[in-house]
């Protein structure tokens, strides 16, 4: 049916592919700490070596009825629902920071539950639609 | 299907036909703009920015989607040495190598409103990064090196090995954390696009799709009448 060349490459790509699989995964394995952007207050709770030095990001919901606003600082409580931590920032946040909405703070951490960022991120989730669909969900909700 | 695609019937394709096309792709460009710009709600919380989405999540579609066709092209091309194989990849690449570049501009242009910063070095936006990057190393193997044979066995593996990139494009979101969010639309789960703003997105990727088919098609013409020359040429 198939020629025997057309065989024997058919096999060489295929093994060329296992081989390049296995290889992908285990540099994206081992490269998991780098590739992960940002960290959730559970895994900063969960972890045993954590240096105060470094620069770190963590991410999660900004807490509701938590934005303490001084001056040009700002207070607030990133939570995964289950741990928080309370950040601290100096300087202007993006307009899509609001209470309830995902937020990605970039700084060091000052203990496991205390963190000085220098940089705020808004992130937006996969939901789109008109103001007044959301008016409407929040009023069935309520 | 595949017969369509041989030189004979490529050759056969008049100018009237991809006259048609443009006039389609005029219509379809101009509803979906329509559409997407004026009809459109605002989003809630993003307000008018999230019209960027309806250029961005087409071209990055048709980006990888180009992509997958080279890179299986490529396949075909090593395995059964076929010789269209070869001319379809390169006609399909000039399109990707675009799409990904709005890509990558048009969210960046997306992420300063939003997420409050122009770049960031997160999983998604560092894979589709990548993908450029492939793009431009098979381009430029066919520009660079002169002798057809070593050129095409070269690009085939470029894209062979880039295909590996693709999945990682896809899953980025959901195995990692990252700053990009996930894919609003999947084919598990119901849309999380409200559908007033579904429907533009669809006739904006349908219009690219087009407007892409159109171009391939002209390059794919051009290709093929390049082959035959050069092979003319050896034979004297």
């Amino acid at each position: 049916m198939l020629v025997k060349k057309v065989k024997s490459r058919i096999l060489f790509l295929f093994l060329l592919f296992i081989s390049f699989s296995i290889i992908i995964f285990v540099i994206l394995k081992s490269l998991e700490e780098n590739v992960v952007y940002f960290l959730s207050p559970t895994e900063i709770f969960n972890k045993t070596d954590i240096s105060l030095n470094k620069k770190i990001r963590i991410g999660g919901l900004v807490k509701i009825n938590s934005i303490n606003k001084k001056n040009t600082s700002i207070n607030f409580i990133i939570t995964d629902l289950k741990n928080e931590i309370i950040v601290t920032y100096e300087g202007l946040v993006p307009n899509l920071f609001a209470e309830g909405k995902g937020v990605i703070a970039e700084g060091n951490l000052k203990d496991k539950k205390y963190f000085l960022a220098k940089k705020i991120l808004a992130k937006h989730d996969e939901n789109y639609m008109p103001p007044e669909v959301k008016k409407a969900l929040e009023n069935t909700n309520n | 299907m595949l017969k369509k695609l041989f030189p004979n019937k490529i050759l056969s394709i008049k100018n009237k036909t991809i006259n048609n096309l443009i006039v389609l792709l005029a219509i379809v460009i101009a509803i979906g703009l329509f559409y997407s710009l004026i009809i459109s709600p605002p989003d809630y919380i993003q307000g008018d920015s999230v019209r960027i989405m309806y250029v961005h999540v087409p071209s990055s579609f048709i980006a990888i989607g180009c992509f997958a066709f080279i890179g299986i092209a490529s396949v075909l091309n090593l395995v059964f040495k076929n010789k269209l194989m070869p001319l379809l990849a390169k006609s399909l690449s000039g399109i990707g190598f675009i799409f990904s570049i709005i890509s990558i501009v048009t969210g960046s242009l997306w992420g300063k409103p939003t997420w409050g910063i122009w770049w960031v070095w997160d999983a998604r936006l560092t894979s589709m990064t990548i993908l450029l990057l492939f793009y431009i190393a098979y381009i430029l193997t066919w520009k660079f090196i002169k002798k057809y044979e070593d050129a095409n066995k070269i690009s085939s593996v470029i894209a062979i090995v880039g295909l590996f990139n693709l999945p990682i494009i896809k899953y980025s979101v959901d195995w990692w954390e990252t700053l990009h969010q996930p894919s609003s639309i999947t084919l598990t789960s119901a849309p999380t696009i409200h559908y007033t703003m579904l429907i533009p997105l669809i006739i904006m990727f349908l219009g690219m799709l087009i407007y892409s088919v159109i171009i391939f098609l002209m390059k794919y013409k051009t290709e093929i009448i390049k082959f035959k020359l050069s092979n003319k040429k050896k034979i004297k």
